[in-house]
């Protein structure tokens, strides 16, 4: 008795509905630009070349993708499961502290021998910082999202006690910790990268892009190849099923929360170990919500979180040079234009929809 | 019953030319309309004459749903006329329905559950800022129609603290408010008592014959030979015969629903009952709220028999088959399987003990709608190490598992790859059917197994039911369906308002069981001491 499900080809579904999305909201972005006085093409031109125009700017582009793939996975899997995970920043930025601890503890070691320890104190922190929200919604029923965003001032305030009080560094008046020697630090790729005549420049892209596309393909044999991966996404999909199918709700959400936390934590892993060399105030630097938009763009799937990160990382690297380039448009004027792509792409994601529906469902795909 | 039609029946007749008669209230004129790959209407003609109960009845997905959605404006037609009181008319929003005069009573009532009744009638239809116009009008249309069609409501009751079948009596005054002439019901019948549906068609006999035009969508080929003057058939998205009502019989109507003979009953052997597989003993639950939901409920189901729980929805039967099944917990009382106690174990562990359950809304519980049928055939049994190899899943031994299930059960179309949403209501009950069957459990719980089921499916189902009983599990089955119960239950438990109030065989006459589902008498003769051990 119900009216037939309405599907889109899948081309239409994962393609030209999220194209549509992006040509709207760069329409849009076009308009405010020729509003401020500037030519949208040109405007254009800078941004793709500043980000894709030589080897230095693809080297930031996938620096920025590295953490977006991250937290973009991060919210993911917390998807799946039905959460709304809003948390990143605030789990990337406590798994920033462990990261710290050990590499200062390790301090003059070489880096290969730090690394593994870094990881799993990245992952270890980030979980934890996801686990008090995971256990107040799974046992006391506290909205993951409210709990979340205050989790994310909570680690806000405390990384700067932290970092004023117990961890800076002695006699300085920068709210950071002492910088990592230079063996202990990840080594950057434009090192590497000289020596096959590439010349990255001052790009920051480490080894963690590397450990952002195994975590994608982690996520991806988890989420649709693992008992545990099934259980999760029955509970996101239909908790009334799981529970028929004997899967325990409370257990599934504080694991898909750890999870979902250690993959953000993964990011200070890039900033603390490599990019920065210490620990900084703002570890995440928005990259955290950035994620969120990153995974809705892409359906929460690992390639489409990579195609929408390495997005993001276009319009990051491509906007860092446009403010160069161009005068008249701020920095701010390139978060207004990211700004439009999470509204057309993430937010607005489906206006599209009943128009598509209209033209493909009819014609009998 | 009427005996069956030796007749062969012919798809290409269409009786029910009505000459000579007033205009039709409603004509469709070569409906066409597909979603798709799915052609749900195919040229669709029907004459609804005036001042009739004209019923419409077919399958699952055979277009009557699509058919009345169409007249009441909720899709388009690609292709084909409608014609009220002989003039054509473009219905392009249930406004517009309203407006020529055909109203809607849905299946699942559209009513704001805090308002009271007036304020339920009038919304939508104030037609002026102030409602205080609009609630004077309706008060005293409310009044008469009370008087003429016995349509009694309390205009200040709130809709919540009504019954089931009061609540349809107010939909149905909020189609008459808005002055339908021609009114739409959706299975009325599904969610009340007999006397309640009893109510129900006396109200519509008397819409009847004060001029009225009673549209009636339904599956229950007994109310259609009840009540309706005409009864038309659709099969396949196609109106495949109209007869007045009184030349059809049920076996007629059922064979032109499915396009071949079936057994509207399925044969079965008496029953030879073992010891007992699952006792019930004391068992309470209450809802979150804290109130009695299962009263002190207490039986047996032995091995190779089928108890069947009869009652009106609602009356406790959900909450304690949830409860044996482990899914809700109960406050007191013990359910043991095989004689060991397993009151508290989750469902997981249950069906690790050989305790499967068919749980009745396959929708929500039984299946994951967006996930396709490979996955759909581990629900519940993911824990099971065929289906896994190390940490990742078995892909080959689902694979090959949900392949045995989908050609044993013949579920169409035959691609595990589909998502289960995809598949029709029969097929996806095939789905669960297999899946809970064919892991051979010792005690099966089986909720409404053939709810929004197609006859052909149905038939199939219960053979699958009667053969695991016939192998010596226990069954224990809760079905709205009366018949249903009568037809395959070996022992009947009534259940009224939480408790378990009378226990009878299966050809007790009807009228007894539905006294006692309506909790009027106990006339089973159940002795209280009998499982109070």
């Amino acid at each position: 008795m119900s009216a037939p499900a309405r599907e889109l080809p899948w081309l239409v579904e994962f393609f030209l509905l999220p194209a549509l999305n992006l040509a709207a909201a760069f329409l849009v972005a076009g308009l405010v630009v020729l509003a401020i006085g500037e030519n949208p093409l040109s405007v254009g031109k800078i941004m793709l070349y500043g980000a894709l125009g030589n080897a230095e700017g693809i080297g930031y582009t996938l620096y920025y993708a590295t953490n977006f793939m991250f937290t973009g996975l991060s919210v993911a899997v917390a998807y799946h499961a039905g959460l709304f995970n809003i948390g990143p920043e605030g789990q990337a930025t406590f798994a920033g502290i462990g990261v710290a601890i050990v590499c200062l503890a390790f301090d003059g070691a070489p880096w290969w021998l730090v690394a593994p320890f870094a990881v799993a104190a990245s992952v270890i922190f980030g979980a934890a910082w996801a686990f008090i929200p995971a256990w107040l919604q799974a046992r006391r029923g506290s909205h993951i999202v409210i709990t979340t965003i205050m989790f994310n001032f909570l680690a806000a305030t405390l990384i700067v006690y932290l970092l004023v009080n117990v961890m800076g560094k002695p006699g300085s008046m920068a709210v950071e910790t002492k910088t990592l020697s230079d063996v202990t630090r990840l080594p950057l790729f434009s090192t590497f990268m000289k020596t096959y005549g590439i010349n990255l420049g001052d790009a920051p892209l480490n080894g963690t892009f590397l450990l952002a596309i195994l975590a994608s393909i982690g996520v991806w044999l988890l989420i649709w190849h693992t008992r545990l991966g099934f259980e999760i996404r029955t509970v996101g999909t239909n908790p009334q099923a799981a529970a028929y199918a004997g899967i325990d709700p409370t257990r599934i959400v504080i694991i898909a929360m750890l999870i979902s936390g250690g993959l953000s934590g993964l990011l200070a892993v890039n900033e603390v170990m490599s990019v920065q060399g210490r620990l900084v105030e703002d570890v995440a630097q928005g990259a955290g919500f950035v994620g969120i938009a990153v995974a809705l763009m892409g359906r929460a799937h690992p390639i489409g979180i990579a195609l929408a990160a390495f997005l993001f990382g276009v319009l990051y690297q491509g906007g860092a040079e446009l403010s160069f380039d161009t005068p008249k448009i701020t920095r701010d004027m390139i978060v207004v234009i990211q700004a439009l792509v999470i509204l057309f792409a993430g937010a607005l994601g489906h206006m599209f929809r009943p128009g598509l529906e209209r033209v493909f469902a009819r014609r009998g795909s | 019953m009427t005996h069956p039609d030796a007749r062969q029946f012919q798809t290409s007749m269409v009786d029910g030319e009505h000459q000579s008669r007033p205009m039709p209230a409603i004509e469709l004129v070569g409906i066409d309309k597909r979603f798709g790959p799915i052609h749900a209407n195919r040229a669709i003609d029907l004459v609804i004459e005036k001042g009739t109960i004209h019923g419409i009845v077919g399958e699952n997905g055979a277009g009557k749903s699509t058919l009345m959605s169409i007249l009441y404006g909720f899709y388009q037609a690609d292709r084909g006329k409608i014609l009220v009181d002989g003039q054509e008319v473009a219905i392009a929003s249930s406004q517009d329905a309203i407006r020529h005069g055909i109203g809607m009573v849905h299946q699942q009532f559209m009513l704001v559950e805090t308002f009271t009744v007036l304020e339920n009638i009038i919304l939508g239809a104030e037609g002026d800022p102030l409602i205080g116009k609009a609630e004077k009008r309706a008060r005293a249309l409310l009044k008469r129609l009370a008087q003429d069609y016995n349509l009694k409501v309390d205009p200040d009751a709130v809709v919540s603290t009504l019954s089931v079948g009061e609540q349809q009596r107010v939909e149905i005054l909020k189609a008459l408010f808005r002055g339908a002439e021609t009114l739409i019901l959706d299975e009325p019948t599904a969610v009340l008592t007999p006397a309640e549906a009893d109510h129900l068609f006396r109200i519509l006999a008397q819409l009847r014959d004060e001029g009225k035009t009673v549209l009636l969508i339904t599956h229950k080929l007994r109310e259609i030979m009840a009540i309706t003057d005409t009864v038309s058939v659709m099969r396949h998205g196609e109106m495949v015969v109209t007869w007045p009502t009184r030349e059809a019989s049920v076996e007629r109507i059922a064979e032109a629903m499915v396009g071949r003979r079936v057994l509207l009953q399925v044969a079965k052997g008496p029953s030879l009952p073992g010891r007992a597989l699952l006792s019930v003993d004391h068992l309470t639950v209450k809802d979150p709220r804290g109130v009695i939901v299962v009263d002190d409920a207490s039986f047996e189901v032995r091995a190779g028999e089928i108890v069947g729980i009869a009652g009106v929805a609602g009356n406790g039967q959900s909450e304690l088959i949830e409860a044996i099944a482990g899914i809700r917990a109960a406050s007191t009382g013990r359910v043991s399987l095989h004689g060991k106690d397993i009151s508290g174990e989750d469902p997981a562990t249950l069906r690790d003990l050989g305790l499967a359950h068919l749980p009745e809304d396959r929708q929500k519980v039984g299946l994951v709608l967006p996930f396709d049928g490979y996955e759909n055939v581990i629900l519940g049994y993911q824990d099971d190490p065929t289906f896994s190899s190390g940490f990742l899943l078995n892909r080959k031994a689902i694979a090959s598992m949900a392949k045995t299930l989908f050609a044993g059960y013949d579920v169409r179309p035959g691609n595990p790859g589909l998502r289960a949403a995809l598949f029709s209501g029969g097929n996806q009950q095939k789905i669960v059917c297999a899946r809970e069957i064919e892991r051979d459990p010792s005690v099966l719980l089986v909720g409404q197994p053939t709810r929004g089921v197609d006859i052909g499916a149905i038939e199939f189902i219960h053979k699958r039911l009667i053969d695991l009983r016939d192998r010596g599990k226990a069954i224990l089955l809760v079905s709205a369906e009366l018949d249903e119960i009568r037809g395959l239950a070996d022992r009947i438990l009534v259940m009224c308002g939480g408790r378990i109030v009378g226990e009878c065989l299966p050809d007790r006459p009807e009228s007894d069981i539905g006294m006692m589902m309506a909790g009027i008498a106990d006339l089973s003769g159940r002795e209280a001491t009998r499982f109070d051990r």
